[in-house]
């Protein structure tokens, strides 16, 4: 049984020790006055003014006297017993059950009054020192006196008594089912302008799930949530979920960011989801939402964060088995603790049940991750009305714990082609992620796109997702003529590009070969020029030495003539 | 004919409560108009012992018992309306 204490005790309040409604009422009720909780059969009247009681002497010392006008106190101590608020021991001091029942064989004759009842609870008030007291289905009671005027007179008399001895009170009432709300009850009427605090609690059955909602009707001096808020009654009595004031949505804002387990998603994101983010995955059945679910698990395992990982459509195990295809590895982390699966297939109940479940999982296991997959499945049998404020307390309370959250949904088959969910919760979401498919040249991909992320610039992009035994990858999709390609249009694509590739490099290769090979040849044509130039050049030589050779030789020849001839110097 | 039985009745007051005087009255006036010579009346006021009307499990007040001639019956109210007095009392209308 939790008990949560509120921050700043307020004297003129007393704990309810019921987890929300102390929320809802700014403390609890009002102490020394008496609160009115009306509501039909089966709405939790009794256990909320037990546990009211029962928590008062158990946390507060406040012991408490119960007056049972309708059920036998024997009962009732059977029905609570399974709430484990160790009411034996209470009852050795703290807690006191008188049986007011009307006997069957008491015959009337003549008008009565409640004064001997008054007188003995007084004798016991002083006994046990009592500070709180119920007065459980006192419309049984004023039911005997069968006259507007003398119930009129025992509610005041009664009120009268416990103004003068300062006891917190609470009063039940029955009201009935819709068809006789407010008629022949004028007691109640009456008893509403009375006390100083009204509570309704409502029970109803919608596409038949139940819900179950309390309602502040009126509270004198005090500030209090005035809508309806669901509770549920679970193993620890009544459980109500609390107000949502402006103020108690503290949300400390971090830049970190959080690996969504696929790399290049990351990349894509400019880092990866933020920490403390609420994502939203949608898409059709098939379209690999699980499957992110399931990598943005692994990685915050792989970090070593504590994750919950509920699981609507399909049992954990089998969760588990079918990521271990893609090569996302669940099971490790599942032995280690750190991963707690929840299959909420076998929760059955409306959808302020799911979220409590979920929050109690949550806290239990130490959580910083969620993953709810789908989340749309909390809008089905009969939820729509309460799934919208359902899915933003979700997400309130995630960015209040700083838990990052990523819920997946599943698109209504209805309206295929809107991109909104029922739940109207990508509206609240930070990230939201639309996977899809691609039908195209015979085949059906899918496809991968970043509708909006708060605070982050991110790809506009389609990408392709990848499954593989290898993981999950996103790869580039292609765009021709305004058309995406995937899969083997893709496939296609990426070949032929390559095959330009290889071919214009060969081409390159080709020409560069070829004007080496012409440089090669010039230079040898220059070379042989040049060999030819100086050929020339030494025939031009030789043919200059060998006239001027001739011309000596000639000279020195007519000389050597003109010797032989003696002939005398000129 | 034997002799008429004695009725034994214990009346629980509050006070001196309007229904818990006009009981008293009543009472008295019944018993001396058809059982007189044969009845005990013990009266127990609740607001000077409480303690009896928590062990007693007496919660409206007032309330007539008739201890005897068997079998007890309990009667609650200011016992103004006679028939149905008389009917749980056993005695001729």
């Amino acid at each position: 049984m939790k008990v949560k204490k509120p921050t700043v005790a307020n004297p003129s309040k007393a704990r309810t020790g019921i987890e929300g409604f102390d929320e809802i009422t700014h403390g609890g009720l009002p102490r020394g006055r008496t609160t009115l909780v009306e509501g039909g059969p089966g709405s939790g009247k009794t256990i909320m003014a037990l546990q009211t009681l029962v928590n008062g002497a158990r946390y507060d010392n406040e012991p408490g006297i119960f007056v049972a006008f309708e059920e036998s106190s024997e009962r009732i101590l059977a029905n609570a017993g399974k709430f484990g608020w160790d009411l034996a021991e209470l009852q050795k001091k703290k807690l006191f059950f008188l049986d007011a029942q009307p006997v069957a064989d008491v015959f009337q004759s003549g008008s009565f009054d409640l004064i001997g009842m008054l007188a003995a609870l007084e004798a016991k008030m002083r006994q046990i020192k009592a500070r709180r007291i119920v007065f459980d289905a006192i419309d049984v009671v004023l039911a005997l006196l069968n006259d507007p005027l003398a119930e009129r007179r025992e509610v005041y008399r009664l009120h009268e008594w416990l103004l003068a001895h300062g006891l917190t009170a609470i009063i039940t009432a029955k009201i009935g089912g819709p068809e006789s709300r407010g008629v022949n009850q004028p007691h109640l009427g009456f008893m509403q302008f009375m006390v100083d605090c009204a509570v309704i609690l409502n029970h109803e059955v919608a596409h038949g799930v139940s819900q179950r909602n309390v309602r502040v009707v009126k509270y004198r001096g005090s500030a209090f949530a005035e809508n309806e808020s669901p509770f549920l009654i679970d193993d620890g009595g009544l459980e109500v979920t609390g107000a949502r004031g402006l103020s108690r949505v503290e949300v400390t804002v971090t830049a970190e960011r959080v690996s969504t387990g696929v790399p290049r998603l990351d990349v894509m994101l400019g880092g990866g989801y933020y920490r403390g983010a609420g994502i939203l995955i949608t898409g059709f059945p098939g379209t690999a939402k699980s499957t992110l679910s399931g990598a943005f698990a692994e990685a915050a395992c792989q970090r070593g964060e504590r994750t919950l990982f509920v699981s609507f459509d399909s049992d954990a195990n089998e969760v588990v088995r079918n990521l271990a295809s893609v090569n996302i590895r669940l099971e490790r982390f599942v032995k280690k603790g750190l991963l707690r699966l929840v299959s909420a297939r076998t929760i059955s109940g409306s959808s302020e049940i799911h979220l409590m479940r979920i929050k109690n999982f949550a806290e239990e296991h130490g959580a910083r991750c969620v993953v709810i997959d789908p989340v749309s499945a909390l809008s089905k049998a009969g939820n729509e009305g309460t799934a919208y404020s359902v899915a933003e307390r979700l997400i309130d309370w995630t960015k209040a714990e700083g838990i990052t959250l990523l819920c997946t949904s599943l698109l209504d088959d209805a309206a295929p082609h809107e991109e909104g969910t029922s739940l109207q919760i990508s509206t609240l979401a930070d990230t939201w992620i639309h996977l899809n498919y691609l039908v195209h040249a015979g085949e059906r991909n899918r496809s991968l796109s970043i509708i909006k992320s708060r605070g982050t610039g991110h790809s506009n992009q389609v990408r392709e997702l990848v499954l593989s035994d290898k993981g999950v990858t996103l790869a580039d999709a292609y765009t021709a003529g305004g058309e995406v390609l995937m899969g083997t249009l893709r496939w296609e694509k990426e070949r032929a590009v390559l095959a330009a590739r290889v071919e214009s490099e060969a081409a390159k290769k080709l020409k560069q070969a070829t004007v080496a090979s012409e440089e090669a040849l010039l230079e040898v044509r220059l070379k042989a020029v040049q060999l030819e130039l100086e050929v020339k050049r030494a025939e031009k030589e030789m043919l200059t030495r060998s006239t001027a050779v001739r011309t000596d030789e000639l000279a020195s020849g007519k000389t050597h003539l003109g010797e032989l001839r003696g002939v005398d110097e000129k | 004919m034997s002799k008429p039985p004695l009725f034994k009745f214990r009346l629980y007051v509050a006070g001196d409560g309007p229904h818990s005087t006009q009981a008293r009255a009543n009472l008295t006036a019944l018993c001396r108009e058809l059982l007189p010579e044969r009845h005990e009346i013990e009266v127990v006021d609740v607001l000077r012992d409480p303690q009896r009307a928590l062990t007693d499990g007496v919660m409206l007040t007032p309330l007539l018992v008739k201890l005897s001639p068997a079998p007890i019956r309990k009667i609650t109210g200011s016992l103004s309306q006679r028939e149905p007095l008389l009917q749980a009392l056993g005695l001729p209308a």
